[in-house]
């Protein structure tokens, strides 16, 4: 029943029966802070209404008070699972700005981490769907190869969960050799993980008869909800921005990968096309890292958008003029007085930002386009008609990222 | 259909239409009184049928500025990739928008949050509450005359001690 047949419905007696069940804020399956208020007939969802803001911790006005670095500390958190993603979002749009055309070496470089956090990120949505629906094996082989990731995080820049990584222009640090050792190591081990979950999952009895048909997203519906990434790729959107607007080093790398698409709209599309996904990066991590460019990772230091070496700083005027430049809150770079929207494909959809920019270091408006809040908006539209049960099988679907939802 | 035909079908339609583009954002700046035709027409007949974004600001403190909030709609064509901006200017004490969940039910949310954020009513919204802020709160955080460590809603944050739980 959609939501608005019900509020025609009359009040009183006939509606008696119905009873309310408050899901979260805090139940295991909901992994992080949000809150379903169910309306129920028995165990059937009438009616589903969320209810979030618990995490909210006003993100985009700390956009508007810290600089285009400072900021990616905080994007950061936003979907912490692919931490890096948002990172490589952020500076993509600040760059597109400034308009900055990144070196080769640094688009290889964030193009590997990418994919690396959409594989990442995909391993905990496809394990954590199994764990709410009993299956804790997936889950921790799962995990096992997300470790792997966070050694290569830490690898480059000696942080696991939040590496702050990218810079404008360019990168914290260039990688080493041991980052191309781990990430071929990687490329050779996950296949054999992959092939686990899929033997666990794909056709596990209870699995499949618990997400198959249950909370399926027409392709129509998908399109109005605003849907993008896998949820709407498993409805029958064929978009896939890494193929349609190329940015970094998809355009070079086109041929390596093919975009996943589906028809059933359903959980366990969803969590297929969410496999398959992982295999294409992986493909895309293979022939980007044997093509690793040499070079420099920053942009020019001419470009006065770049901090220069270190050791640059502390023996020559200029470079340290260029520093010093660069961190006062006065002076820093300038941007073209504009505003610019700019995204990529981050592993839950289309990640964007829209900065308003007045000319400083410093976004005058730094919004996020969040596709976890955008996702979770489609919740009542597929749960509505399913069991109780049938909660947490659609919720594990959609990778409903808290930090993300509030921001 | 390539931008410019589009561009000219809606000027001939809608009289006063300014366009600008900035980088790959191509955009087209109307009044809120012909806001919703031109994202009708732009859904029906031009092919954009995906509400990728939407999203306000607070032009108060920008430079050179003559507006007070401006509005902003991003529409993708999902056959051609296409995309474009609509924006639109809004000025106090009138802080009201047509709502646009008539043509895309993804506005549900986006318009809940610009109304949370800045104060922005849409007219004709089904459920307009407050999303991500509690209902009680007063003001609109991102606006600019908000302050970033807020109104001392944190420093007069009513403790319950344990002697009087």
């Amino acid at each position: 029943m959609p939501l608005e047949a019900l509020d025609t419905l009359p009040d009183g007696p006939e509606k008696d029966y119905l009873w309310t069940l408050n899901f979260g804020p805090q139940h295991p399956a909901t992994h992080t802070t949000l809150r379903l208020i169910l309306t129920l007939d028995g165990e059937t969802v009438v009616k589903a209404v969320p209810d979030i803001g618990f995490l909210h911790s006003g993100f985009e006005k700390l956009g508007e008070d810290l600089d285009f670095n400072q900021y990616v500390t905080i994007v950061d958190r936003m979907n912490y699972i692919s931490p890096i993603a948002n990172e490589i979002a952020w500076h993509h749009v600040v760059e597109k700005l400034m308009g900055i055309d990144l070196t080769p070496r640094c688009k290889y470089i964030r193009t590997i981490l990418a994919e690396l956090a959409r594989i990442s990120d995909h391993l905990l949505c496809t394990g954590a769907q199994a764990l709410d629906l009993g299956a804790f094996t997936a889950f921790l082989y799962g995990f096992q190869q997300r470790e792997v990731i966070y050694d290569i995080y830490e690898t480059i820049s000696g942080q696991r969960f939040h590496p702050s990584y990218t810079r404008v222009g360019g990168l914290l640090y260039d990688v080493t050799e041991e980052f191309v050792r781990k990430v071929r190591s990687f490329v050779q081990e996950f296949p054999a993980t992959h092939a686990d979950m899929c033997r666990l999952l794909n056709r596990n009895r209870i699995f499949v008869e618990r997400t198959q048909g249950i909370g399926v997203l027409s392709k129509e519906l998908a399109i109005n909800l605003s849907c993008t990434g896998p949820i709407a790729r498993a409805s029958g959107v064929v978009r896939d921005l890494r193929k349609d607007e190329p940015y970094l080093a998809y355009g070079e790398l086109q041929n390596t990968f093919k975009v996943i698409c589906a028809t059933d709209g359903d959980s366990y599309t969803r969590y297929l096309v969410r496999m398959e996904e992982m295999l294409e990066s992986l493909k895309i991590i293979a022939a980007a890292i044997e093509n690793l460019p040499a070079g420099a990772v920053n942009v020019d230091v001419d470009s006065k958008v770049v901090f220069p070496a270190q050791t640059s700083v502390y023996r020559t005027i200029e470079s340290m003029i260029q520093h010093f430049e660069l961190v006062m809150p006065n002076r820093q770079w300038t941007p073209p007085l504009d505003e610019v929207y700019g995204a990529i494909e981050s592993p839950n959809g289309e990640l964007g930002f829209y900065i308003v920019s007045d000319g400083t270091g410093v976004a005058y408006r730094a919004r996020t386009r969040p596709p976890s809040y955008i996702h979770f908006a489609t919740f009542p539209y597929l749960i509505e008609g399913h069991q109780l049960s049938d909660v947490v099988a659609v919720l594990g679907s959609l990778n409903i990222i808290a930090a993300e939802l509030d921001r | 259909m390539p931008f410019d035909t589009i561009i000219t079908a809606l000027k001939g339609r809608f009289a006063d239409l300014a366009t600008s583009e900035f980088r790959d954002n191509r955009r087209v700046v109307v009044a809120p009184a012909q806001l919703f035709d031109v994202l009708k027409s732009l859904q029906e007949e031009h092919g954009f049928d995906l509400l990728f974004e939407m999203t306000a600001a607070d032009y108060l403190k920008y430079p050179n500025a003559v507006d007070r909030f401006g509005v902003v709609y991003g529409l993708l064509n999902t056959v051609t990739g296409e995309r474009v901006f609509v924006k639109t200017v809004l000025n106090e004490p009138d802080l009201t928008l047509p709502s646009a969940f008539s043509l895309w039910k993804g506005a549900d949310w986006l318009e809940r949050e610009i109304y949370d954020m800045y104060g922005i009513l849409f007219d004709g919204h089904p459920d307009l509450r407050r999303i991500l802020m509690p209902e009680a709160f007063a003001g609109h955080p991102l606006r600019k005359d908000y302050p970033l460590r807020g109104r001392g809603e944190r420093h007069n944050f009513p403790v319950i001690t344990r002697a009087n739980s």
